[in-house]
Parts: C-alpha cells; structure tokens; sequence
C-alpha cells in the first residue's frame, strides 16, 4: 500500500492562508489503513484547525466528508455538494488522492495534508517500511523475493557494495544489507548462479525515470 | 592517440606495483595538490585522483588527472556511479581518453547521505560491475552501453575496480570480485589492510578460484597518523576495520607519526609477501609527503622505468 505520513499542523494552516471555510476530506484507502488519512484523523485534524485559528481569534469553519477511495473518480462526484461555499478543502489521500480530487472540481482549492512517502507495508507496531520502488521491470525472481532496488540504498543490481558493516547497510547500521540478505537466501535455495549472473544496466524508463508513467489496457474493456 | 597505460606495463612485466591516491582540493586552486603531485613523483607508478570522495564537492577527478598529467604522473581516473548516469560517464571517458587518461577505476561511490550535500538525489544509474563492463565494451566490442558502435577512437581503458574483504562475508566478497573480473575488471585496488589474517584468508580464497591470475590484485594501505585517525576509520568509515592492536600501538607510542609510518612499512612488507598481490596502494589522505618515505625504506625505489 501507499504509506504517508501527516504533514505538520503549522504547515497545513499556512498553506490555508486566508481560507475560513475549510472541508477536511479522508481517504478509506492506503492512508487510512496506515493510520494517517481515515475518517478519525480528518476529524482530529478538523478540530486542531479549528483551535488553531479560535487561539489565534479568527472565525473559521470547518467540517469532514469521508471518501472511499480518492484516487477514484466515482467516488469523487458524491461529495460535490458538500463543496459549495468552500474555500479550500485539506485532503488526507496520498499525492495520487490530491490530485485525482483536483482534477474533478476545477475550482476547488486543494490543500495536501500528507507527505506521501512511500509503497510498503507495516512491519511493527508503529514502523512501516518501504518494499516497492516501481521501476515497472520486476526482478524479484532473481533476487529471492528482496529487492535490491529499493532496499539496497544505492539500488545496486551485481551485490553488495564495499560499505557494508557487518551485515548492515552503511548508511544506517538499522538497516539490514539487502544484498548479504538476496545472498543468503540464494544459498540457502542452492541457486547462488543467480547471484553471479551479472545484470545489465537497468531500463530505468518504465519508471519514474521515463516521465509520466501510464498504462493501456487493450484486453480490458467496460 | 597517446601511449597506453604505463601501470598495465609494470604489472605485466610482473613488478610489484605502487600506486597511491589524491584526493582532489575543495575550491579551484590547485596548487596544493601539485605540490604533492610533486612530492610523489618517481616513488608511485600512478596517482588515483578520487571523484569527489565521502560525497563530498571537490574539484572533478577528470579536472584533477589532467593537471596530474601535466605535471607527468600517470593517473588512475576515478568514476562512481553516484553522481552521474550512463550518458554522462561514457561522455566523460570519451573526453578523458582524448585527454591522455589510460587508467580508470569503477566505483559505486559512497553514498551521498556521509557528504556535504546529503539531500542531494543520488543517480546510481549503473553499478560499479555494470560501469566495469561498459568501458570494457569501449575497447572489446567498440560499442557503446546501448550496443551502438563507436566508429572511430574507442577508449582502450586499463580497467580497475575494487574490493572491500573486510565487509560482510568473506566467501561474498570473493564471488563479487570474481564478477567484477568477469565484467572486465584488470586490475583491482583494495580497501585498505589493516586486519593481516582476514587479509589473508580473503587472498587464500581468492587464490582458490584462480583469481589472481585473472587480474592485478593492489593491497590498499593507509597510514594511519594518530589513535584518533585510526579509531576514525574503525567507527566512522564504512567497510574498514582496525585491529585493536594497531589502536594500541598508536596510543601508546611516543611519536604516533612514526608509529604509524613503521605500521605502514609494515603493512606494505606483509602484503608484498602473500602470494597473488601484485601491488600495493597507498592511500595516504592528506599526508602524501609521506609516501615517497614509504616506498623507499620497503625496497620498492626506485620504480621500474
């Protein structure tokens, strides 16, 4: 899923500026699930705006709409009429959510309350990691099922590079090297001729190297 | 087109090679680093010129072997893939071979979080095997990384890489030198030795595969100033480790300049001695006055013509 995070309060209310009627929008998607973006957190932030700008003595007037998912227009349409006579509405989706709920309301005023950082997952009960970098050319099948390109953090394709203590990535002794680790499975699976496979130079363009990524799908129609 | 590398000469006429490093000034004033080019002269068959090393901004390392080959040192290029992708590093090695620059060494680089831009975005494009490889197809196959063909001049690079066998698993970092060979590594610089019997084993495994006859394997040595430079490199840099007794010798010597010196003549004789090294490279990291003292009282002055 994607992970996010919530941007500081100081930061969403002087992104807000001068607006004094502010719709807060939550997301049921990746953002609520990784506990940043769902109904409850539009309403805690709702309130925080609101005793923000009541300390500061300025009337403003706030309120929450629940999305099921942003970053799908269907979804988008049913909130229209929440929108008359705001604004700025604060979207608590990920940076695809921002958008996809810009691009349905011309006018609106969008503002991000999310630093979006990340597809991963949760590994403790307040950590989440980063799994995917999307570079849309999967070589899990090489590597045992870690991936170099985003665990390792030079994304190396040919093993580990000469920084690594112990079995941990020189540039945070938390992280564990991603290459000792593709290697042990390897030998562990006895297929360590894939590890000795030298890979070429990556193309990079299926990613977020190659501009605005998108996808066509010919055998799928409505 | 000028000659060839001088350093492929001496190692394939099979003597003991000495190479040492310069890292490049932070400001565009060179004169610093003549002097020491100067310095080093006739006790080196050539200087490394590092490419802007911990991620740190330095005058370029393509910049500094020019100026290296003006003063007439051989250089040895250094290239990472941190600060610049396939487009930009094959343009480069086209305008450093036409600038007379026979020696190059692929390096991953260090990442940029240790330097003094950590919010830059590192490339890392390539890897160091897949950027060995590449200016190996320049002289092999005269082909470019996309396969184009190279009409006319390809760069016929002496090709280094290096290896670090005091990091991860032992048996990990022979299969990785092994590639780096395979990928078109002819020579190969090592992290700095401090840690003898590691060293060892690391050559004994090495000499297992037959490595040693595939490529020119130089032991990196530094030496180390004082007890803090050597506690430093134990806890600060990645991938080197400093026995305890070194720290103590340091420590406890009444001139650790000189201790250090005799712990880097020491070094430099100890590799000499294993079988598979064919050289040595001295990092000296700012205190290059001291390499011709080591080159010359470890029998290896003068160097071969």
């Amino acid at each position: 899923m994607i992970v996010a995070e919530r941007k500081p309060l100081a930061e969403i209310v002087a992104a807000l500026g001068k607006c004094r009627k502010v719709l807060v929008v939550s997301c049921s998607g990746c953002t609520a699930v990784c506990f940043t973006g769902g109904a409850k957190q539009a309403e805690v932030l709702a309130s925080s705006i609101r005793m923000h700008y009541r300390v500061a003595g300025v009337p403003v007037n706030t309120g929450t709409v629940a999305v099921t998912r942003q970053c799908d227009r269907e979804f988008l349409q049913p909130i229209e009429h929440r929108l008359t006579g705001v604004d700025a509405v604060v979207s608590l989706a990920c940076g695809v959510g921002v958008q996809f709920l810009a691009e349905a309301f011309a006018d609106l005023w969008v503002v991000p309350a999310l630093n979006t950082r990340f597809a991963g997952g949760r590994v403790g009960t307040t950590l989440w990691e980063e799994r995917c970098r999307m570079c849309g050319d999967c070589i899990l099948h090489l590597t045992g099922g870690i991936c170099p390109v985003t665990r390792c953090s030079k994304s190396l394709l040919n093993g580990p590079c000469g920084g690594a203590a112990g079995e941990h990535c020189e540039i945070d002794s938390s992280i564990p090297c991603a290459w000792i680790h593709i290697y042990e499975r390897l030998k562990r699976a006895g297929r360590l001729e894939l590890w000795q496979k030298l890979q070429q130079p990556k193309d990079w363009s299926r990613g977020n190297a190659g501009g605005l990524g998108r996808l066509a799908r010919e055998d799928y129609s409505e | 087109m000028k000659a060839g590398s001088r350093l492929k000469q001496v190692l394939q006429k099979g003597h003991f090679a000495v190479t040492c490093e310069m890292g490049p000034p932070k400001s565009a004033q060179i004169q610093g680093m003549l002097a020491k080019a100067r310095a080093v002269k006739g006790y080196v068959d050539a200087v490394n010129v590092t490419d802007c090393q911990s991620a740190v901004v330095r005058l370029s390392s393509l910049a500094g072997a020019v100026h290296l080959l003006r003063e007439g040192l051989e250089p040895v290029l250094q290239v990472t893939c941190r600060d610049r992708n396939r487009i930009a590093i094959q343009s480069d090695l086209l305008g450093a071979y036409s600038l007379g620059i026979r020696n190059v060494l692929c390096l991953t680089g260090d990442h940029q979080r240790f330097g003094n831009h950590p919010t830059a975005k590192g490339v890392f494009d390539l890897d160091s095997v897949q950027l060995v490889n590449i200016v190996k197809g320049f002289s092999e196959r005269r082909i470019f990384a996309n396969g184009e063909p190279i009409k006319e001049g390809a760069p016929d690079y002496f090709i280094g890489a290096v290896e670090n066998p005091f990091s991860g698993p032992l048996e990990l970092r022979v299969l990785r030198l092994e590639k780096k060979i395979r990928a078109g590594a002819a020579f190969i610089q090592t992290q700095a030795v401090f840690d003898l019997e590691r060293f060892k084993r690391f050559m004994s495994l090495v000499r297992d595969r037959g490595l040693d006859e595939k490529c020119f394997i130089l032991a990196g040595v530094i030496p180390p100033k004082s007890e803090r430079a050597a506690i430093f490199m134990r806890d600060k840099v990645p991938g080197i480790s400093v026995p305890d007794d070194i720290v103590t010798r340091l420590r406890n010597a009444a001139d650790p300049k000189q201790e250090g010196i005799r712990i880097a003549k020491e070094l430099i004789s100890a590799v000499q001695s294993i079988e598979g090294v064919s050289g040595v490279h001295i990092m000296a990291i700012g205190w290059e006055e001291v390499v011709p003292q080591l080159v010359s009282e470890t029998g290896l002055y003068p160097r071969p013509a």
